[in-house]
C-alpha cells in the first residue's frame, strides 16, 4: 500500500516565477520524510507537487519527473484528480466541511469514489476515525457538524478524512502550525503510529518535531530574494540533526538564521 | 494640562445622534407610509360588497364596488415563482461559470456584462416582451398547450401568447442578472482551504464545487433568489404591458388569463375613483404581506443551517 516515491530534476513555477530548481530525492515507503528550510525555500511548493495540488493555482506549472512506484504522476495519459486520490494531503489549517457531519467529513472521499454500502461506509468511517485517534472524542456526535470540534480534532478529522480514502501517501503541510502544544503532541503520535501503513512525507517549521517524528529529513535553501528554493541536502534524520554535510544546513539547524 | 488623557473625542457625540437620528427617521417614514396606506385602504374595504380575499372580480368603481384580490394575489405568486424556477438554474450556471470555470479575461468581461444587464431598466424588458416575445411565444405556446396539455399548468381551451407564462419568461429575464451577479460574488468568496480540501481528496471541480462552494454559498444564493422574487412581484411595467388583465384565479399559464398585483396597479390608477384608488391601495398591501412572508421564510431556511454554516474558515 505504501508505495516510494522518485524525484529526478523537479523544477516548479508561478507564471514565470521559478519557485524550486532541480529537485532530486527519493522517498522512502513506511517512513517519515521531514522537509524542513526557512520561509519561502519552496517546501510546500514542493510537497504540492507530489500530489499535483501545485497546478491548482492559476499560471502554476512544472518540470521534470515524479515517480510514484513505477507510474509518472506527470505522464501524458495521468489524471490529476486520480494522483489526489492515492496521495493524500493534510493542510496547514484544519479545514473540515463546514456543512457537513463529523460523519459526512470522513466519508466525504469515499463518496467521491463511488457507491459503498452504508454499513461499509460506517465500518471505514470507524476504522479511520480510529486510526486517527479521534474515535474516543467524537463516537457519541458523529451527526454534528465538525466545525465544532477543538482545533486539534479538527486537524485530527481532516487526517481521518485523508487516510479514509486509504491513500498511498500522506504529505502533511505544517500540520501542527495552528495547533497548542497538547494537540500537537496528538498528532506527532499519530504521524509515528501511521507511518507503518503509509509513505508519510512533513513541512514543518518545527525543528524539534522534524527530529522528533521523522525518519529522513531534507533542508531547502534559497540563495536570495527571488531566487528558486532548492534541495541542499537529504539525510538520516540523526545525521541532519547532529552532523551535517552541508555548512548551511548546520547554520540553520543551530539557529544562526533562517 | 487639566485635560485628562482619557477624554472622550470630540466627534463622538454629535456622529452617534446622527446616526441614530438617521436610524429612526427611516422607521417613522415606514410607519408613516403603513399609517397612510391603511387609512386609505380601509374606507374601500368597508364599502366592498364582495369578499376581499375570495372575490375574482375587481370593479371597484362600479356602484355597489365589488373587488377581490384572490386573481391578482395568484397572479402575482405563479408568474414570479415561475420566473424564479426558471432563472435560478440558469444564474446559478452563470455564476459558476464565471466564478470557476472561465478564463480570468473572459470572467472579468461577462461578470461586467451581467452587472450592466442587472441595471438596465424595466420597461425595457416590457418592451422587448410585448414587441418581440408575445408574438414569438405563439408557436411555442401552441406546442405545449398541444403535447404537454396533460399537465395542469399547459392545460386549457385555447392559448393567448399573452399569457401568465409570457410574462414570467420576461420576468426570468429580468431577474436572472441580478441573481447571477449576488451568486457570484458569493461564489468568489468561497474559501481557497474549503476548495483545496475537496480537490486533494481527488475531487473533480464540478465535485469540488458541489462539495466546498455550494454548500459555503447556499445562503448567498437563497438571498439573492429572494431578491430576484421580490423583484419579480413588484414588477410592474413589464407585466402590465404583457399579463392579459383577467380576474380569474387559474393554474393555465397559456390561456388569456391572469393579472398581478403590480400591473393591476399600474393599469387601473388612472382612472380611479376614491374608493377605487383605496382598493388599489389595499391591494398593495396584500403584496407588502406577500413578500414579507417570503422573506420571512428564506430568513427560517438560512438559519435552519446556521449550526453547520458557521465556517472554520
Amino acid at each position: 500500500m505504501a508505495k516510494q516515491i522518485e524525484v529526478s530534476d523537479l523544477d516548479a513555477y508561478y507564471g514565470s516565477h521559478k519557485a524550486i530548481e532541480g529537485i532530486t530525492m527519493t522517498i522512502e515507503p513506511r517512513s517519515v520524510t521531514a522537509f524542513i528550510g526557512p520561509s519561502g525555500c519552496g517546501k510546500s511548493t514542493f510537497l504540492r507537487t507530489l500530489n499535483r495540488m501545485h497546478e491548482v493555482i492559476p499560471g502554476a506549472r512544472v518540470d521534470g519527473k515524479i515517480l510514484l512506484e513505477d507510474q509518472d504522476l506527470y505522464g501524458d495519459d495521468i489524471d490529476p484528480v486520480s494522483v489526489r486520490r492515492t496521495v493524500g494531503m493534510v493542510f496547514q489549517r484544519p479545514n473540515p466541511f463546514p456543512t457537513m457531519s463529523i460523519f459526512d467529513n470522513v466519508a466525504a472521499g469515499l463518496r467521491l469514489n463511488g457507491r459503498r454500502s452504508k454499513s461499509e461506509l460506517e465500518g471505514i468511517v470507524e476504522s479511520s476515525l480510529k486510526d486517527a485517534n479521534l474515535w474516543n472524542e467524537v463516537k457519541d456526535r458523529l451527526n454534528k457538524p465538525g466545525s465544532g470540534l477543538s482545533g486539534g480534532q479538527q486537524q485530527r478529522l481532516c487526517i481521518a478524512r485523508a487516510i479514509a480514502v486509504s491513500p498511498a501517501v500522506l504529505l502533511m503541510d505544517e500540520p501542527c502550525s495552528a495547533l497548542d502544544p497538547i494537540s500537537t503532541l496528538a498528532i506527532e503520535d499519530l504521524i509515528s503510529k501511521l507511518k507503518n501503513e503509509y509513505t508519510i512525507v512533513i513541512v514543518t517549521h518545527n525543528m524539534q518535531q522534524a527530529a522528533r517524528v521523522s525518519d529522513k529529513t531534507a533542508f531547502f535553501n534559497l540563495a536570495g530574494q527571488g531566487q528558486p528554493g532548492k534541495l541542499i541536502e537529504m539525510d538520516e534524520t540523526s545525521k541532519i540533526f547532529t552532523n551535517p554535510t552541508q555548512k548551511a544546513t548546520e547554520d540553520y539547524i543551530t539557529g544562526r538564521f533562517g | 494640562m487639566g485635560r485628562s488623557a482619557f477624554r472622550r473625542s470630540h466627534g463622538e457625540g454629535p456622529f452617534r445622534y446622527a446616526t441614530t437620528g438617521a436610524g429612526i427617521l427611516v422607521l417613522v417614514i415606514m410607519a408613516a407610509i403603513a399609517v397612510f396606506l391603511i387609512v386609505r385602504a380601509v374606507p374601500a374595504l368597508q364599502a366592498n360588497s364582495a369578499n376581499f380575499l375570495t372575490e375574482q372580480t375587481w370593479t371597484p368603481n362600479a356602484s355597489p364596488p365589488a373587488f377581490g384580490i384572490a386573481a391578482l394575489a395568484w397572479g402575482t405568486v405563479i408568474s414570479s415563482f415561475l420566473a424564479l424556477i426558471m432563472a435560478l438554474p440558469v444564474a446559478v450556471g452563470v455564476a459558476l461559470f464565471i466564478s470557476h470555470y472561465a478564463p480570468r479575461r473572459l470572467a472579468s468581461v461577462l461578470g461586467y456584462v451581467i452587472d450592466l444587464l442587472a441595471a438596465v431598466p424595466s420597461v425595457v424588458y416590457g418592451l422587448w416582451g410585448v414587441i418581440f416575445l408575445v408574438p414569438f411565444m405563439r408557436g411555442p405556446s401552441e406546442f405545449l398547450n398541444t403535447y404537454l396539455g396533460w399537465i395542469p399548468l399547459f392545460a386549457g381551451e385555447s392559448v393567448n401568447s399573452k399569457s401568465i407564462l409570457t410574462g414570467s419568461i420576461v420576468l426570468a429575464i429580468m431577474i436572472l442578472p441580478i441573481i447571477a451577479a449576488i451568486s457570484r460574488e458569493v461564489f468568489l468568496q468561497a474559501p481557497t482551504m474549503l476548495e483545496e480540501a475537496s480537490l486533494a481528496l481527488g475531487a473533480t471541480r464540478w465535485e469540488m464545487i458541489r462539495m466546498s462552494v455550494l454548500p459555503f454559498g447556499r445562503p448567498g444564493v437563497i438571498s439573492a433568489a429572494m431578491l430576484g422574487l421580490g423583484r419579480a412581484m413588484g414588477e410592474t411595467i413589464a407585466v402590465a404591458l404583457i399579463f392579459p388583465a383577467t380576474f380569474t384565479v387559474t393554474l393555465q399559464v397559456l390561456t388569456g388569463n391572469g393579472n398581478s398585483i403590480a400591473a393591476n396597479i399600474a393599469n387601473g390608477f388612472g382612472e380611479a375613483t376614491p374608493i377605487g384608488q383605496g382598493a388599489l391601495i389595499a391591494s398593495g398591501l396584500v403584496l407588502f404581506v406577500i413578500t414579507l412572508v417570503v422573506n420571512t421564510a428564506a430568513r427560517l431556511v438560512i438559519a435552519r443551517r446556521k449550526e453547520y454554516s458557521r465556517a472554520a474558515a
